[in-house]
């Protein structure tokens, strides 16, 4: 079987990438992950706040309660030098690059040009082969449109294509007004492929201390729906490649991602939950499923149930909406709610 | 060409350290510590000496420790050196003998600084040196940093030749923190002076068992006396050694030094003869004086030690009539002052007929005062005289003795040329650091010479700092503060209500604000008294919000570089453009390291800065409404208002003797009467939403916050709104509750706010105390806070037993408005002692931050009740804490015991009821306490007018028959190192002593240089790579005994615990020991998250709470109880809240890993020690 794909300019041995996670934030990680037959390996992504925000805490810190007491007009030793910046991320992808083949995708999550935007070089520097550009912005801002958003979304990619010249893949949320739109132009900014969608971690209360908390909930295949129908959407509308994440926990989901249209399919929370073996599991169930059914190629599947592709391309459009309400029928036990 | 650079004295010195030694052994002492802190990062980094080996620093727990490792370094043949000051000094000499009969070239190089006597000083004089005088050590002065920099080196060079030690001397502050520009020697210019044959001679001299010898013999009275006389040679040689290598100095780089260098007049009749920097302030006005024709001239010293009379008579001038001595230390009960009593031998013993010359001594410049060009006027002036006062002083009003010389202080002889700049801002703005960096523009980047001096508060928290810079096109001998500035910089509006800022503001000189008001604003919010004083000196007034510009930039209160930009913008030091492309540079250079979103920002400030500065027009006269401020109320004591006051508003050099305590005895409780308004917010209660837990009171490290409950009738004459609530105590509820904020007194830490635990039911953001602006509430605060002081006192006899949190709240606290840093960990222990014990309290205090915010002048915290009592306290020394405290409570022990004698003894007297009461009382809890109280107020009612002996000595000692709490109170550097041996011998003794470790683990005090407290894997000064060895477990160590009471508290993580354990030790009748952890802003971390942070340190294992209790034995019980649940977070988690182990991550990864792996496992460890512990039985 040929489970060959082609993702950002890179023949990859299969589809499955292992995206951003835990898994890969330290060199032995990134081997394991090899070592499990990803076929190529995304790295944690480093945050634009992460690194102004440190350094302007290292900053903060190195200064507080200096000169303003005759016997004490510092408090720190002063080393020759920081590893400021996003020098620590740096050494990853240069370590991790020299301990693996398979493509390595480093990410880099922002919402905003600026100054920050030149890390990008420096990773290109540090040997990464692509580039994942995690746009994430929470609007909470009233006086902020969404032509705003997009367009600052925009100047970022332009900003960050200018710094390099390795691939860059952009990954995105859903929320868009005009999603098909939006996702054009970003690869007219420069975007070599797209990631679908970014997962938002949505915040909790806790009761007893009346706070917010961080709440992590790892993924399920319910969740592949929404990259998928807008994967099959674009697919064949805008020229790039498109990798599938939110979702991916089996050989179904990675079979429905490549039918959409993907070029690639990525699993965090599988890998996560069950371990990096999961990877060979999936494929080898990918490889039986295609063998059965006569499938010769993962090329020959790509896209082939994209709107373009499928007979109903209502299924994907708002039709397909009413289909859902319709199908719906009242509990005629009346004990469901 | 050698490199210009502007450093300071410290700095210049300890360049020329590192490159001469192989190893140093350091310990922190102000104003030498930096000098240790630069070599300890110089060698962490790996830099080299003159030979191509990177030098062994060694962090010692003491000076006496340090001497000790010097004194076998050098005995076993290494280049050896370290760096010390004061009292640190004192501690060296038993080794300096040794090392001086021994013969061993070395130097050690001080900042000279006072000794505490009637107190304790950190500034400068020749005190401690002088000190050492006997020890046989050579004494070398540098007057200046370049100075400090080139004798360094002619020391080492001397030392090595003569093998005699010498002592390289520089001022403390005036010349180890002066920031001057000055040229640094090469290593090529090192080399041309260090002789590597005499290196490998010392080296030869080395104890080896290749080579047995002994040294350090037992000697008799057969031969000890000629053994001493034995090296007499060497030390006559040695000013011909020093003025050899000077000589050969100059040829090297053009700079000439003499043994006694003399400047002025060749026929000069009146001559002053010092060293240190003053002579920088006499030749500067000898020069300007000479030039009008004056016959006067200054002999600068430089050898002191041995002081060769031969070379001194050369350089005196043939004509001298009157020579004057100065001496910056006081020898009280001598006929005059070491060098003063020198010169009188020194002429005595000449052959040459100087017997007409009259001489004079004069002492000047104690603890760094100020020594001028007006005063040394003064000085010739009296020399003049036939018969000229001797033994005098200058720059004081001694009203006592009539020591002092009368001057005239307006006199000013700076030139034109010179740029004066005065700025005056708060530690917190970052003003001395902006500074300093402005210097270091003009100095390094122009050919101007640059001099800065940086003047600080006696205070922690909102510091004031008053920055003096010079530049001028000739180096800069001006050693005293600026009085004619030409440019004055207020960063801090408030400012110019408080102090007279503008009374040394020259002519036309350009005034800058940093003001809240906008160009419109600004000049009617200015005090009429400034007004007056712009329009008459015809100040040129420029304002900024630099707040505000700040703040918008993200830079939060720093406002440094936007003052620098402006500085730069209008002095008119620099061309504008030119200015702005060096702060540029220099903020690249000053930031670049700390990342590009750093540097981006303050290029920001820099582009903003311009945009926002205003010129305001003048009007012609003055209209304000406003007033500057009294320092102290109208209803301040005496001494309060003609003592304290001026030194509050920086007058107290004006001072005349008589004003002063004289054996250093002063009033407590004086912290209540300067308000200093330091906080823009302060915490405002909430009555609806508070639940009455107390937190908030126990954790306030100023005792801002305040809670009672009273009747409701007391509230009855309460201002209007004056807030109160029903109280929520059992059998109390008809009671009211209230909470009052001292807004006045608040440093906004906000650590009330983050541990109150009731939230606001519709709005969850908001708790029972929340921060609010301060401006708008003042009036009603105080009138509020005034009112509630006159709420009557709980009562202490109550049924109410004050050992919980929710009890002792309302204690009123006799420890208040410390000078303590905003939010910290310390004060709140002291603060809940001094609410339970205050009043029956003697505190001996170790040297370190809580002797500094408790006992530094104007104004100290220790308060009293309204019965006048509360603790007493005294600072002895740093190493001698412990033995201090149990000297205090021998003599209490020692006065009961005799006071319960003549209680036997006077039965009759007294009545035999009162007399068995007296003796009987357990005193056990507040009520018998107060019973006590109340029989010895019976007693001594019994005794007065009563003639005999005993009864007179009864009724001296009747109030220690009231029971009496001994604290010994001190921080990590004390207990964990330089006090431990006197602190486990106190221990070990059995006494009743309560000892509080306030455990900052570092020493805060000097700085953050690490301690044996230090945890493994936190960076800190002298552990620049990260601790790589555990914290000591003093604790633990302490439980070995068997008979101490042991405690570890965290308030932040369990105060319950706290309290119990503080009752425990004091109700203990033997030592105690309690080990409070204490966060500190030289941990790097919000400071308002302290208390979270503690319980961090206590969820993750780290910091465990236990008590170990001796009389649990006797009850059959185990004596150890574990207080904290088993670790839930890891010691990472606790440990990356802080800049201290984070920092390690941005400087070492791969080490910052490994300690914390490291660290882990330590505290797993010793966790699970203790748990074994609690598990055993008795």
């Amino acid at each position: 079987m040929d489970l060959k794909t082609k993702y950002l300019g890179f023949e990859l041995k299969h589809p499955l990438v292992a995206s951003a996670s835990p898994l890969s934030s330290n060199v032995a990680g990134v081997r394991r992950l090899e070592d499990a037959n990803a076929a190529a390996i995304v790295l944690p992504s480093v945050f634009e706040e992460q690194i102004e925000k440190q350094d302007k805490i290292l900053d903060h810190y190195m200064d507080f309660g200096t000169h303003s007491f005759a016997e004490a007009l510092d408090y720190f030793p002063e080393p020759e030098e920081f590893k400021v910046g996003p020098s620590e991320y740096l050494k990853l992808v240069s370590e991790a690059k020299a301990a693996v083949d398979v493509p390595l995708i480093a990410s880099l999550n922002g919402d905003s040009p600026g100054g920050w935007t030149n890390y990008a070089k420096l990773i290109e520097q540090a040997g990464a082969d692509a580039l994942e550009l995690n746009l994430y912005h929470i609007s909470t801002d009233s006086s902020m449109s969404s032509s705003d958003v997009e367009k600052m979304y925009l100047d970022t990619v332009s900003e960050v294509r200018k710094q390099v010249s390795i691939p860059i893949a952009v990954k995105l949320s859903p929320f868009f007004t005009a999603f098909a739109y939006s996702a054009k132009e970003f690869c007219n900014a420069g975007a070599d492929g797209l990631v679908l969608f970014n997962r938002f971690y949505q915040p909790d209360y806790d009761l007893d201390m009346l706070e917010v908390v961080p709440h992590l909930v790892l993924s399920n295949s319910d969740e592949l729906r929404l990259p998928l129908r807008w994967i099959a959407i674009l697919y064949g509308q805008i020229e790039t490649d498109f990798a599938l994440t939110s979702g991916v926990h089996n050989h179904k989901d990675v079979l429905k991602g490549l039918m959409a249209g993907a070029n690639v399919t990525m699993m965090t929370s599988e890998l996560l939950k069950k371990g990096v073996g999961r990877i060979d599991d999936i494929l080898a169930k990918l490889t039986k499923w295609m063998k059965k059914r006569d499938y010769e190629s993962v090329m020959q599947l790509q896209g082939s149930m994209s709107m373009k592709h499928v007979a109903d391309d209502d299924a994907f459009e708002r039709a397909n909406y009413m289909k859902v309400l319709q199908s719906w029928k009242e509990d005629p036990t009346g004990k469901m709610y | 060409m050698g490199q210009y650079l502007t450093i300071d004295g410290n700095e210049a010195v300890a360049k020329i350290a590192f490159k001469l030694n192989e190893v140093i052994a350091i310990y922190p002492i102000t104003p030498s510590s930096p000098m240790g802190e630069w070599a300890d990062m110089w060698s962490s980094r790996g830099q080299k000496n003159l030979w191509g080996t990177t030098p062994l620093v060694q962090e010692m727990q003491a000076e006496g420790g340090a001497a000790g490792t010097v004194h076998g370094s050098l005995q076993t043949g290494a280049l050896t050196t370290t760096f010390t000051a004061s009292q640190g000094l004192l501690l060296m000499i038993p080794n300096m003998y040794k090392i001086a009969g021994e013969l061993t070239p070395t130097v050690f190089h001080i900042a000279a600084r006072s000794i505490a006597a009637q107190g304790l000083s950190i500034f400068g004089d020749h005190s401690d040196v002088m000190a050492t005088r006997a020890a046989g050590w050579a004494m070398l002065f540098a007057n200046s940093v370049q100075e400090a920099h080139d004798l360094a080196l002619i020391a080492n060079a001397s030392t090595l030749k003569s093998r005699i030690p010498f002592m390289h001397i520089m001022d403390g502050f005036r010349t180890s923190h002066e920031v001057s520009k000055i040229k640094i020697l090469s290593d090529d210019n090192i080399r041309a002076i260090i002789d590597d044959d005499l290196v490998r001679a010392h080296r030869a001299r080395g104890l080896t068992p290749d080579k047995p010898v002994i040294r350090g013999t037992a000697q008799n009275p057969d031969i000890f006396f000629q053994a001493r006389e034995s090296s007499n040679l060497l030390y006559q040689e040695v000013a011909d050694i020093v003025q050899e290598y000077m000589d050969k100095f100059a040829l090297e780089t053009g700079r000439k030094y003499k043994l006694f260098d003399y400047i002025g007049a060749k026929d000069a009749k009146r001559v002053i003869i010092m060293m240190g920097s003053g002579a920088e302030a006499v030749e500067e006005t000898v020069k300007h004086l000479v030039a009008k024709g004056e016959k006067i001239g200054l002999l600068k010293i430089r050898l002191y030690r041995p002081f060769s009379v031969e070379y001194f008579l050369k350089a005196l001038p043939k004509t001298v009539e009157t020579l004057v001595a100065l001496d910056r230390t006081k020898e009280p009960g001598s006929i005059g002052e070491p060098l003063y009593q020198d010169v009188v031998t020194a002429l005595a013993e000449s052959k040459k007929d100087m017997s007409k010359v009259q001489v004079i001594g004069g002492r000047y410049g104690l603890s760094s005062k100020e020594f001028t060009p007006a005063m040394i006027m003064g000085i010739f002036t009296e020399a003049k005289k036939k018969k000229a006062k001797n033994h005098f002083t200058i720059g004081i009003v001694d009203d006592i003795s009539f020591t002092s010389l009368d001057y005239d202080a307006t006199v000013d002889i700076e030139p034109d040329s010179v740029t004066r700049a005065v700025f005056w801002g708060l530690g917190s703005d970052g003003t001395v650091g902006a500074n300093k960096n402005s210097i270091k523009i003009i100095g390094e980047g122009t050919d101007n010479y640059a001099q800065g001096y940086f003047v600080y508060d006696s205070k922690k928290s909102g510091a004031r700092t008053i920055s003096h810079l010079r530049f001028g096109p000739e180096p800069i001998h001006s050693t005293y503060l600026i009085t004619k500035a030409n440019f004055v910089a207020v960063h801090q509006f408030g400012f110019l209500e408080r102090y007279d800022i503008l009374a040394n503001a020259a002519k036309g000189a350009t005034l800058l604000l940093n003001s809240p008001f906008n160009e419109k604003q600004v000049w009617a919010e200015l005090p009429k008294e400034v007004q007056e004083q712009i329009i008459a000196k015809k100040l040129e007034l420029y304002s900024i919000n630099a707040y505000e510009v700040a703040k918008s930039i993200g830079l939060g209160n720093r406002i440094n570089t936007i003052m620098q930009t402006c500085f730069f913008a209008i002095s008119g030091v620099l061309e504008k453009d030119e200015a702005i492309v060096k702060i540029k540079e220099a903020i690249k250079k000053s930031y670049g390291k700390r990342g590009e979103a750093v540097v981006r920002m303050n290029y920001a400030a820099v582009d903003a800065s311009l945009e926002n500065l205003h010129k305001i027009k003048l009007p012609k006269k003055a209209s304000s409404k406003k007033t500057m401020q009294a320092a102290v109320p109208d209803f301040a004591p005496e001494f309060v208002q003609d003592v304290l006051a001026p030194m509050m508003l920086g007058d107290g050099d004006d001072l005349r003797v008589s004003a002063l305590p004289i054996d250093g005895t002063y009033p407590t409780a004086t912290t209540k009467f300067e308000k200093r308004n330091i906080s823009l917010e302060a915490p405002v209660w909430d009555p609806d939403v508070c639940i009455q837990c107390g937190k908030c009171v126990l954790v306030c490290p100023h005792s801002v916050i305040r809670s009672t409950i009273a009747e409701e009738k007391e509230f009855a004459t309460a201002p209007e709104g004056f807030e109160y609530a029903d109280a929520r105590w059992q059998g109390k509820q008809e009671q009211k509750y209230t909470l009052q904020i001292s807004a006045e007194d608040c440093t906004g830490c906000t650590l009330c706010v983050e541990v109150c635990p009731a939230k606001n039911k519709s709005q969850v953001g908001r708790k029972a105390i929340n921060m609010e602006p301060v401006a708008p509430i003042l009036e009603k605060n105080r009138q509020d806070w005034d009112f509630f002081l006159s709420l009557p006192e709980v009562s202490r006899i109550d049924e109410m037993q004050f050992n919980n949190v929710k009890n002792v709240q309302l204690l009123e606290p006799l420890f208040e408005f410390s000078g303590a840093c905003a939010g910290c960990g310390e004060t709140p222990y002291l603060k809940l002692i001094s609410q339970l014990y205050g009043d029956r309290s003697v505190i001996a205090n170790a040297t370190g931050c809580s002797s500094i915010y408790g006992g530094n002048l104007p104004t100290t915290p220790w308060a009293k009740n309204k019965d006048g009592r509360g603790p007493a306290w005294s600072n002895s020394l740093f190493e001698d804490n412990a033995e201090f405290g149990l000297g205090m409570r021998l003599t209490i022990d020692k006065q009961v015991e005799y006071a319960r004698e003549l209680v036997i003894r006077l039965k009759k007297t007294i009545g035999a009821k009162l007399a068995d009461e007296l003796l009987t009382c357990k005193q056990i809890d507040e009520k018998e306490i107060s019973e006590q109280r109340a029989r010895v107020e019976k007693l001594k009612a019994k005794l007065k007018g009563k003639k005999s002996s005993e009864a007179k000595d009864l009724l001296s000692l009747a109030d220690i028959l009231v029971k009496k709490s001994v604290w010994i109170v001190g921080g990590d550097g004390w207990a964990y190192d330089i006090g431990f041996g006197g602190l486990d011998h106190v221990l070990a003794a059995g006494k009743n002593v309560n000892v509080i470790v306030l455990d900052t683990e570092v020493y805060s005090n000097t700085g953050g240089q690490a301690s044996k407290a230090t945890s493994l894997g936190a960076v800190a000064k002298f552990a620049a790579g990260g601790k790589a060895t555990p914290k000591k477990d003093l604790g633990m160590i302490a439980t070995q005994y068997g008979y101490i009471y042991v405690a570890q508290i965290a308030m932040g993580a369990n105060d319950t615990q706290t309290v119990k354990a503080i009752r425990e030790a004091e109700s203990y009748d033997g030592p105690s020991l309690i080990i409070a952890y204490s966060q500190c802003i030289a941990h790097g971390i919000n400071m308002a998250k302290g208390m979270d942070q503690q319980k961090n340190a206590t969820l993750s294992g780290y910091w465990p709470l236990y008590r170990y209790d001796p009389r649990r034995k006797d009850e059959g019980k185990n004596p150890f109880q574990l207080d904290s649940r088993k670790p839930k977070i890891s010691f990472k988690d606790y440990a990356m809240q802080e800049n201290r182990y984070r920092m390690l991550y941005q400087t070492n990864p791969d080490q910052a890993d490994e300690l914390m792996a490291h660290a882990q496992e330590i505290v797993s460890e010793r966790y699970q020690t203790l748990v074994d512990l609690a598990k055993k039985g008795k």
